[in-house]
């Protein structure tokens, strides 16, 4: 069950005959439980992950460019909830991709999306600073990114094998 | 000028190095041809060879082997396969697997000494046989029996200048694994008739159904076994050229003699790269395993999907369907599906007669381009019709 949940985490294409073809499931069987855990939440949507870079380097006018940071934020707890309310506050925002309760310096690390550093900047500035309880945040704008979702973005290694080798 | 060397000049070049020269001229080619892994050694083992190169590791190591290197395939050995070795007199470092072969056959073998070969096999095998001044004596196995060698068949062949039994499993070309009792059997001949066994083990950690049996492990073989293994394949380290055997004492050092001769070491970078791979990359292994597997399913159903008639590859990473359905011999087979769907598979018979009718499909290569490959076949097929 678990080889399903990494191929799909991997590649969302896959049919469920693939699927059950590779673990040598039944199909029956991997559709049912792909069914499950969409309906129970496990499986939470299919997505891509897309090189935004690469797709604004293609020139197109109708592409923008897409400017990501982290931000850490500093929050105060509050007895019964902990950091849950604020950080439930902070993942409604759309431009918010990502928040995680973190151990160090800080509490809470998001990431935002916007389609300038002035959008993120507003957005911090605005809504986030302004939170209850939310006592400092730092920003850090992202330069390059090289890998994500266990996706490196360089080429990829050519293949060097010969055509036919013993 | 004097005639060269009658035995090397007798020997005919591989038949797989003529398709390489076709397949190398043409564009939009799917390589099914290729006899290595289409993962790159996985990042882990290469950055412990740049660092040995950063740090100087380039020097000449002891002849048999840095004993880092040993110890660990040894207790590896032993706790995969109940296979128990001296680290420090029965095991040696080779640059791969071939070098290994090539020693063993020179310890074993006097000239004229017989050696059976069950095939199809690696083609290395009847030359080396040769090169070591031995004769090979084929006895073929069959795709119905899933290429089990029969014991009966390989006692019929042994005469008294027999000396040797040379083995693969899971085996280039078919993906055979050799059942326990086939094993067994051979072990059982081989103390009867004062046989020795050399045991091609490179595939050993691409088994897809049941665990890998080390032939020096069946009761009764451990004296007269040497077994061969390495990196090249399951730690995708082709490349590096390094491998080992393990033999009891008599024949290890032999072993080490001729190697301290002729080779004098493995690299060094590559015995520390492969320190790194025993120690640290073994979810590597399993995941490009576990990817393999998947592969082998998806194609091999492809495979039959075409009506090709495909025994059940359960190692290596090789299919070895029939093609007789298609009128067609192996070569034609593989020459026509070349030149007019530029897919690129081996044919059997390079691997031995058995192989005639059969053709081999590599399935390291991405499943996209397997997919194509199967598709490609299938017109090829229709166009046959």
């Amino acid at each position: 069950m678990r080889e399903i949940l990494e191929l799909l985490e991997r590649d969302a294409h896959l049919s469920h005959d693939t699927i059950a073809t590779m673990t040598g499931l039944p199909v029956e069987q991997v559709a049912a439980q792909v069914t499950q855990w969409q309906a129970s939440g496990v499986i939470r949507r299919y997505t891509a992950v897309v090189d935004w870079d690469r797709a604004a380097a293609t020139g197109e006018d109708s592409i923008p460019e897409i400017v990501t940071a982290f931000i850490d934020v500093s929050v105060a707890p509050a007895r019964s909830v902990g950091f849950d309310d604020v950080a439930q506050r902070i993942s409604r925002f759309p431009e918010v991709r990502s928040v995680y309760l973190v151990s160090g310096g800080h509490d809470l690390r998001c990431t935002v999306t916007g389609h300038s550093i002035r959008a993120i900047s507003d957005f911090v500035s605005q809504k986030l600073s302004t939170i209850e309880r939310v006592q400092a945040t730092a920003t850090h704008f992202v330069l390059k990114a090289y890998k994500r979702d266990g996706v490196v973005f360089a080429e990829p290694e050519p293949d060097h094998r010969l055509r036919v080798t013993p | 000028m004097k005639p060269l060397n009658d035995v090397i000049t007798a020997c005919p070049p591989s038949g797989i190095r003529r398709f390489f020269d076709i397949a190398a001229e043409m564009d939009d080619v799917i390589s099914l041809g290729v006899g290595e892994p289409d993962f790159v050694t996985p990042w882990r083992i290469r950055e412990a060879g740049i660092y040995a190169l950063e740090h100087g590791y380039t020097t000449y190591t002891s002849n048999a082997g840095l004993p880092k290197l040993r110890r660990l395939i040894c207790a590896d050995q032993a706790a995969r396969y109940g296979a128990h070795y001296a680290w420090d007199s029965e095991c040696l470092i080779t640059t791969g697997v071939s070098e290994g072969l090539d020693l063993a056959l020179r310890v074993l073998l006097n000239p004229g000494d017989e050696v059976i070969v069950p095939e199809p096999c690696y083609v290395a095998y009847e030359p080396c046989v040769r090169f070591a001044g031995g004769v090979p004596v084929p006895v073929p196995t069959r795709w119905e029996d899933d290429f089990a060698v029969d014991a009966g068949r390989v006692a019929e062949a042994v005469s008294p200048r027999t000396k040797a039994i040379l083995l693969g499993s899971p085996a280039n070309p078919t993906g055979a694994v050799q059942p326990r009792s086939s094993l067994e059997a051979l072990v059982a001949l081989a103390q009867e008739r004062d046989l020795y066994l050399v045991s091609d083990e490179i595939y050993d950690r691409l088994t897809y159904e049941g665990r890998h049996t080390c032939l020096g492990a069946v009761p009764g073989a451990r004296e007269r076994t040497v077994v061969l293994g390495g990196f090249s394949k399951a730690q995708a380290m082709t490349g590096w050229r390094v491998g080992w055997i393990c033999a009891p004492e008599a024949i290890a050092q032999l072993c080490v003699r001729v190697h301290q001769y002729t080779m004098l070491c493995a690299p060094h970078v590559s015995q520390l790269a492969a320190v790194e791979a025993l120690e640290h990359a073994e979810d590597d292994v399993a995941a490009m395993v576990a990817d393999y597997d998947r592969r082998r399913r998806v194609f091999v159903k492809g495979l039959r999907e075409l009506g090709l008639d495909c025994p059940e590859p359960s190692g290596a990473f090789y299919a070895f369907p029939s093609i007789r359905r298609s009128g067609l011999d192996s070569e034609t087979f593989a020459e026509r599906l070349l030149h007019e769907h530029q897919v690129a598979v081996v044919p059997g018979n390079v691997f031995g007669p058995s192989g005639e009718g059969h053709v081999r499909c590599s399935y390291a290569t991405a499943l996209p381009l397997l997919e194509e490959a199967l598709e490609r076949m299938g017109r090829f097929l229709t166009s046959l019709a």
